[in-house]
Order: C-alpha cells, then sequence, then structure tokens
C-alpha cells in the first residue's frame, strides 16, 4: 500500500452511514455548485422558439442549433430567463413549458 | 465489369499523391498553391484554393470559439483568435467530428508566451473541454445511495466504483471554477472575491452538464476511485494529501453530483 494512513473499517462505516443519513440536503458541493451552463441564470423552455431559432449547446460540428422547422415546435427549446418561461404568453392560448411538450411537432 | 487490379492500385497511389500535394499548404499560408490545382477548364485555380485555405483556419479558429466561449470572453476575441489561429496551424484536427476538436488547446495556451501573464487561463479552457466532453459522453445512470447501504460495513474498505462517462477531475492552483462560471453567465462579469485555489468536478448525471468546486482533499478522493481504487485506499490518500478532507461530506457530494454508475466489493480484496 503506498500510503501510510490505514483507514478502520469502523471509520469508513460511520462515515458512509452519515453521508447517506445526510442525503443531498447538505451534500457539501451544493452549495459552491455551478450550474455552468452557456446560459446561467436562463432556463430551458420549450415550445417557445419560432422556427429555425431553438438554441442548442452541443458545441461546434453540430446541427440541432436552429434546426426547428415549425413555429413554438413543442420538442425544440430556447434558453429564457429564469422563471420566465411559464409565464410566456404565446399565440393561440399556447405557454411555455420546462419539459418537452407534444403540441406543434412537424409531421 | 471488374477493374483490374493493376489499375485501382494506380488510382488509389494517385489519390494520395494528390492528397499529400493538396493537404500540406492549407494550414501554412506561405505555402505556394499547388500546381496540380485546376478548374473545370482545365485553367489554374489557385484564387479557388486560398478561398478554401482561408475556409479551413476560420471554420476551425470558429470552432475553438465555440467550445471555449469563457476563455474567449476572458482574453478578448481579437487576442483569442489570434492566439486559436496558432494553434490550428500547428495541431489540425485528427477527428472529423469538429466537436471533438481543441483537446490540446489548454496545454496550448500554458505555453503561449503571450498568455502569460493570465496563467489561470489554461485551467478555464480545461473546465471548458471537459464540459463538451461531458456534454458528449454516453448516458448512465448515477449510482443510488441503496447500492452503497447494502455493502457490509466491515467490507466497505473494498468497495470499487465505477466512474460514470462523463464524469471530469479539473485541478487547478487559480480560483478556476469561479473564473470560468463568472465567464460563462449572461451579462456583466462579476467581480472575483476569491484566490483560492480551486479542483473543478464536472458531471452530467442526465441531460445537464454540472461543474461544483470540490471541498479540500475531494479531488484526491475521486481521482483515485475514478482509477478503481477502494474506498479504504482513497479515503487515506484523501487524509494524507489535506487534513481537513471530510469523508461523509465527500462521499454525500460524489453521489448528489453523480460521479460513478456502479459499486462492488473487489473478492480477495483485503488486505
Amino acid at each position: 500500500m503506498s500510503t501510510k494512513t490505514l483507514i478502520g473499517a469502523a471509520y469508513l462505516a460511520s462515515a458512509v452511514t452519515a453521508a447517506l443519513a445526510t442525503g443531498a440536503a447538505a451534500a457539501p458541493l451544493s452549495e459552491a455548485e455551478v450550474k455552468a451552463a452557456m446560459d446561467a441564470g436562463m432556463e430551458k423552455c420549450y415550445g417557445v422558439a419560432l422556427a429555425g431559432q431553438n438554441d442548442c449547446a452541443a458545441g461546434p460540428g453540430t446541427t440541432c442549433q436552429g434546426t426547428s422547422t415549425v413555429d413554438y415546435q413543442g420538442n425544440a427549446w430556447k434558453f429564457v430567463a429564469g422563471g420566465t418561461c411559464e409565464t410566456m404568453e404565446l399565440p393561440g392560448d399556447r405557454m411555455g413549458s420546462p419539459e418537452a411538450l407534444d403540441r406543434d411537432i412537424p409531421s | 465489369m471488374v477493374e483490374p487490379v493493376i489499375s485501382m492500385a494506380k488510382k488509389a497511389r494517385s489519390r494520395l499523391a494528390y492528397a499529400a500535394a493538396f493537404t500540406p499548404p492549407l494550414l501554412d499560408p506561405e505555402a505556394r498553391e499547388p500546381e496540380l490545382i485546376a478548374g473545370p477548364n482545365g485553367k489554374a485555380a489557385k484564387k479557388r484554393y486560398n478561398v478554401y485555405r482561408n475556409n479551413v483556419t476560420v471554420s476551425l479558429v470558429n470552432a475553438l470559439a465555440d467550445t471555449f466561449p469563457a476563455t474567449q470572453r476572458i482574453v478578448g476575441e481579437e487576442f483569442f483568435r489570434a492566439m486559436a489561429r496558432i494553434h490550428v496551424r500547428q495541431s489540425p484536427p485528427v477527428s472529423p467530428l469538429l466537436f471533438e476538436y481543441g483537446r490540446g488547446f489548454a496545454d496550448f495556451i500554458e505555453g503561449f508566451e503571450h498568455a502569460r501573464t493570465l496563467p489561470y487561463l489554461a485551467d478555464v479552457a480545461r473546465i471548458e473541454r471537459a464540459w463538451l466532453d461531458a456534454y458528449h459522453a454516453a448516458d448512465a445512470a448515477p449510482l443510488k445511495p441503496d447500492a452503497l447501504a447494502s455493502i457490509p460495513p466491515e467490507r466497505l474498505g473494498q468497495a470499487a466504483f465505477t466512474a460514470h462517462p462523463a464524469a471530469r477531475i479539473v485541478r487547478s492552483r487559480f480560483p478556476a471554477v469561479t473564473i470560468f462560471a463568472l465567464n460563462r453567465q449572461e451579462g456583466a462579469v462579476g467581480r472575483l472575491e476569491t484566490a483560492e485555489p480551486e479542483d473543478g468536478l464536472v458531471t452530467r448525471p442526465r441531460l445537464d452538464v454540472f461543474v461544483r468546486r470540490l471541498p479540500p482533499g475531494g479531488a484526491v478522493f475521486l481521482e483515485r476511485l475514478i482509477a478503481g481504487k477502494p474506498l479504504g485506499e482513497a479515503v487515506a490518500a484523501a487524509l494524507e494529501d489535506n487534513a481537513r478532507f471530510d469523508p461523509a461530506a465527500n462521499i454525500a457530494g460524489m453521489l448528489e453530483a453523480g460521479v460513478f454508475t456502479a459499486v462492488a466489493v473487489s473478492e480477495g480484496g483485503r488486505r
């Protein structure tokens, strides 16, 4: 063994028990968490983009950006300011959604 | 009609000869246009070649700009594109997939004379490359806490984990995670309030990529586990790296972040 410290079974068991008990609520990383999107402070909003105006974060050489073919296509998303997606009113009583929608899908 | 083998070999040879003449000047603007380039009417096509030569460089510089937006924001577009152009000409892509281009860019930045005053820049680029790698990594369900709970306490020291395909660690002597996050935001770049070194953890447990700062000893701990070392050894190494290492907090953190997909106790792993 390359390391000098020996870890006892009881020490490990109590660490794992504590980790499972704290769960996600007290996880140490969440306070420092950065939701690093190209969209910090933005959220994905489905069903609000005009044809060809959808966003995509897949990087260079990919083709999903700007590929939606109908206005307000339900499975195409656009980054919008956080908290505004579901309050967005669109023509024809449509609403935006943080989840993909099955309306306005090109056949 | 079946083509005679000799003629096929001849054609292959001539194609190779064509490529050998066509390709090298593409990344060298000083080099002369290859003589064998001709237009449909048989006339020389030097202008056409130069348009293509320019497009090759510009598209690869654009690819780097798309992959490294925070890096570009830190140094500005003019500096970034000049730096990227040098890298493109030294290191053309090895994959036809543009989103894979730029794996050597951070190392290049580290050695780039004019970026020496920004010693953190290479680490920010490493986080950006890891971000896109995580984005394109295979999907996999993260490890459920129950799997860890089901291991008998006396065997925990021998528990070994399977890394999630998207999990990446980026260690830095600078606050690279904070600088990365500040420069990926929309709107104004906020004040940098820290000068502490930061190790970054990049994961994509489901659809979204997350970048986190690791607590003291966390990078050593996770690097060992990702390399397949057992839990007891990883905890020992992390404590030696930093006495403030908190095993419970780090185990909870790695479960939440989705760093692993499976855990198993290695048979005969007792020491």
